[in-house]
């Protein structure tokens, strides 16, 4: 159990045994002692780790917890290179100080601590690796000063140091009890650390430490927790995205006057255990004695909202638009990637081929509706949020309150779901400002009503993709286009470094609708991945190819692809003869380092064009994996996000409003839907670690698609596949 | 005020009859394992047991759960020694964990009247909760090791 009330001072003030401490100073983060860190004047500095004289050790873990394991598998890291007994190992979260305990931004120069882009082990893997190995050489040293031997010549078995010479063995709990840590921590030779068959722990799969409170109801969310004098807000924000209320114009009207001609304020304030309707920036929080009387008062709200940019908007209209975008020839692009000669590669093609696919908008419907709790005391403000950037919600909080970030302390809580929704701190900023209006301790909870309508959006998309193949069936030229609103969040996963087409040109043409938008697991790459692929297997198919033998010999994949689609056609036996009405399709995918290719096969009710998936396997590429059980089931948990989001889920937009509103119209995949198998495999390789949390989501779209075509001769290119849709292509 | 046993205690609410029997739960028991995912009945992180069948809290007004027998999550064992909560556990069901707590009493629910459940049964069961983490594979796995070691 995690304990999510960490206090710093708590930590230092020490119950004995040595902290080692983590500083920020001119030459970047690194671990020092105590007594050390505390000579740093005005340095931000904090514990990473302590070792108790009862030899439990305590590890603070930066990896916010959604579900993927990462609050186990970063304290894990540490752990190998200490060569730290694990069931001593107690793990408590972090405090929301970027500065201490962030990464360096791999596309920035600040420290972040955003759990996103499946960055967690990936970033964090050195940094640990190295200070495990610093806390362990002080333990040696402090053992080797006790017994007057020379260091080098001792070594350590889980929590012991041991003199091979004499069999003499001192705990790290003993040492702890009388060690020091000296002034300058030893430096440590990336030489030094382990080698991979020394591993203890990485790649041994622990149990995850989350998981025992997860099955009985104790594990902590932040929509559990409970402050003395709480009230409860529930909000409604503006149907059409970002409109504010129709309220005064300032310095003309008096802001209690125009509030209630612009929502019924009286009424509602006059509602059982209602305690006030707080103004947002695009929105409104009924404040109550309980969650229910704050949730009628908000159902009962009617208000006039003031024009806002997506009035009127409606997705189909706007994705139709994205055609027109496309052909304008004036229309503005931004040029993404220019490699080669695209026009001489097309002007002497023996070939060209050229394809269209759109994409509808797609949400997060993580199962915890977003919430927060925020209690402002006189001298700070505590905030309890689950958060995959604690740092930025800290920070969105401070902000919204005209408070230097000191003053806000930000505690860590479970996330029930993520998937890029949880990083903005928006809505705890939100509960900031209520909580500050009412003068009382607050927790916020969206309804899913709200959390739907409200977004934000995986964003929709149209992309026209050409292909040049040279007179031995290579292609040689390749360009993609995606348009649509989004900017950065539009061309994750356009870029194809898997396969070697010397020329391309890649461009996005933007538009912009109000409409929220916000990352979602693996976003663009959604999207892009689907074009790509299904643009590559139809090549494939016109050549009478092999779709594995095609992407090798014709699209010039590297030898990392090469890889993952050997061990995929070794897993999947793809050439073999299917089932009748089954078929197979295959795709590629890489994200945040990683590369997995993966084929499904599947079959289809042509009577209800309801596509079913009995298989699926996937060959990752992850770099050495941490912990293979919790990372093969991460994986598990993206192919089913993308098979719901690929079958079932659509987010449309009409008249400005969002046409769905609770799990009856979005349709997320239920267990009856579930493939009868699912088979991942990490390839073996001795690199550093790669992202694994979105990995298995993109290659979904593209290896249905294919599979359709093998089984229909028909091609779907509209995400997502509903039944009508499917039925549509078969007409057609 | 109206009173109903809880996890073999007796509690009492003082909130409007028609009050979910979920928010009396969360919000005014302050037993918090039982979750709101939905609120409409439509996605089962909120089931609880009454009189032995799994309802949605969501969806079950404290007035017609007057005098009965009311269990959640962490009534379901003293320890987690449920052979569901052992089993969940040994096959690592839990992701973020939100629907946990009604997929177990779901499922409890299942093998209390079908011990030896089917694939199918289990399945069928099961169908009405979502797990947006995706470990329905897993659920499915932990309820026969539970089925078969009980």
């Amino acid at each position: 159990m995690v304990e999510t009330r960490i206090s710093r001072r708590n930590l230092l003030a020490g119950l004995g045994g040595l902290t080692f401490c983590i500083a920020v100073g001119n030459d970047g983060v690194r671990l020092m002692s105590q007594a050390q860190a505390n000579t740093l004047a005005n340095a931000p500095v904090t514990p990473w780790v302590r070792i108790a004289p009862d030899g439990t050790i305590t590890i603070l873990s930066a990896g916010a917890e959604m579900g993927q394991g990462s609050m186990t598998s970063l304290p894990l890291i540490l752990a190998e290179e200490m060569d730290a007994d694990w069931s001593k190992v107690a793990i408590e979260w972090v405090p929301a100080d970027a500065k201490v305990y962030g990464y360096k931004d791999p596309f920035g120069t600040e420290h972040l601590m955003w759990i996103v882009g499946s960055r967690a082990v990936q970033l964090y893997f050195n940094q640990l690796r190295t200070a495990g190995a610093q806390v362990r050489k002080v333990l040696i040293a402090n053992a080797a000063q006790k017994w007057g031997v020379d260091a080098a010549t001792l070594t350590t078995e889980p929590s012991v140091v041991v003199n091979p010479s004499n069999g003499a063995r001192l705990s790290y709990g003993e040492i702890a009890a009388f060690g020091t840590i000296p002034a300058s921590l030893p430096e440590v030779d990336p030489k030094e650390l382990k080698a991979r068959k020394e591993f203890r722990l990485i790649g041994k799969s622990v149990p995850r430490r989350d998981l025992p409170a997860k099955v009985n109801g104790s594990a902590q969310y932040a929509i559990d927790v409970k402050v003395p004098g709480m009230v409860y807000a529930s909000t409604l924000h503006s149907p059409v995205h970002n409109a504010q209320p129709d309220i005064w114009d300032p310095g003309k009207q008096d802001q209690s006057t125009v509030a209630a001609e612009s929502w019924n304020d009286a009424e509602v304030k006059a509602m059982k255990g209602v305690i006030a309707v707080v103004k947002l920036a695009n929105g409104l929080a009924v404040v109550a004695d309980h969650f229910e009387n704050a949730k009628a008062g908000r159902d009962a709200l009617e208000v006039t909202w003031k024009k806002a940019r997506a009035d009127g908007f409606d997705s189909r209209r706007a994705l139709a638009d994205y055609v027109r975008i496309h052909d304008d020839p004036n229309a503005q692009t931004a040029k993404l990637e220019e490699k080669g000669d695209v026009k001489a590669a097309f002007a002497g093609a023996a070939k060209t081929y050229k394809a269209a696919f759109q994409s509808d908008y797609g949400y997060h419907a993580q199962m915890e509706p977003l919430n927060a709790v925020v209690h402002i005391a006189p001298d700070k403000v505590d905030v309890w949020e689950g958060s995959q950037a604690p740092d930025e919600s800290r920070k969105a909080v401070a902000k919204a309150l005209g408070m230097p970030e000191e003053k806000v302390d930000f505690h860590q809580c479970y996330m029930g779901g993520g998937f890029g929704r949880r990083s903005l701190g928006d809505y705890a900023a939100e509960c900031a400002l209520i909580a500050k209006e009412v003068a009382r301790p607050v927790k916020l909870i969206w309804t899913r009503e709200e959390d739907i309508a409200q977004g934000m959006f995986r964003p929709q998309s149209f992309q026209c993709l050409e292909a040049a193949t040279d007179a031995s069936g290579k292609v040689t030229g390749w360009k993609h286009c995606v348009v649509g609103d989004g900017a950065f969040l539009l061309i994750t996963g356009i870029k194809i470094p898997y396969y070697g087409v010397p020329n391309q040109y890649l461009e996005r043409r933007g538009v912009s609708h109000g409409i929220k938008l916000k990352h979602w697991r693996a976003v663009g790459h959604v999207f892009n991945t689907f074009a790509i692929e299904s643009m590559v297997d139809q090549i494939a198919v016109d050549q009478g190819l092999d779709p594995i033998e095609f992407r090798l010999d014709r699209m010039g994949a590297t030898p990392k692809a090469r890889k993952v689609f050997e061990t995929l056609a070794q897993m999947a036996d793809h050439t073999a003869k299917r089932p009748d009405g089954r078929a197979l399709g295959i795709s590629i995918t890489e994200r945040s380092g990683s590369l997995g290719a993966g084929a499904v096969e599947i079959s289809l009710d042509r009577a209800s064009g309801k596509i079913r998936v009995h298989k699926v396997w996937v060959a990752i590429d992850g770099g050495v994996i941490v912990q293979p059980f919790a990372a093969k089931a991460n994986v598990e948990s993206a192919i089913i996000y993308g098979l719901s989001s690929v079958l079932h889920e659509r987010v449309t937009i009409k008249d400005g409003l969002v046409e769905q509103s609770n799990f009856h119209d979005y349709n997320v995949m239920r267990m009856s839907d579930l493939p009868e198998e699912m088979h991942v495999q990490f390839v073996d390789v001795d690199t550093r670690p790669t992202g694994l949390g979105e990995i298995g989501n993109p290659f979904i779209a593209g290896a249905i698609s294919n599979a359709f075509f093998r089984l229909t001769g028909k091609r779907l290119t509209h995400l997502p596949f509903m039944p009508e849709r499917v039925l549509e292509t078969l007409k057609a | 005020m109206i009173s109903f046993t809880l996890n073999n205690q007796q509690v009492s609410v003082d909130a409007d009859a028609r009050t979910a029997l979920l928010w009396a739960i969360r919000d005014h028991v302050g037993l918090t394992g039982t979750k709101y995912g939905c609120g409409a009945g439509l996605c089962g992180a909120c089931t609880v047991h009454v009189d032995g069948v799994a309802l949605r809290a969501c969806q079950t007004d404290i007035g017609s759960v007057a005098g009965k027998k009311i269990v959640t999550i962490e009534g379901l064992s003293p320890n987690s020694s449920h052979p569901l909560q052992k089993a969940w556990l040994v096959e690592e069901v839990p992701q973020c964990g939100y629907c946990q707590s009604g997929q177990i009493m779901k499922a409890a629910e299942l093998l209390a009247k079908n011990p030896k459940p089917s694939r199918a049964d289990i399945v069928a069961h099961m169908d009405g909760n979502i797990c947006r983490c995706g470990t329905y594979h897993r659920i499915i796995a932990a309820v026969e090791r539970a089925a078969r070691e009980a």
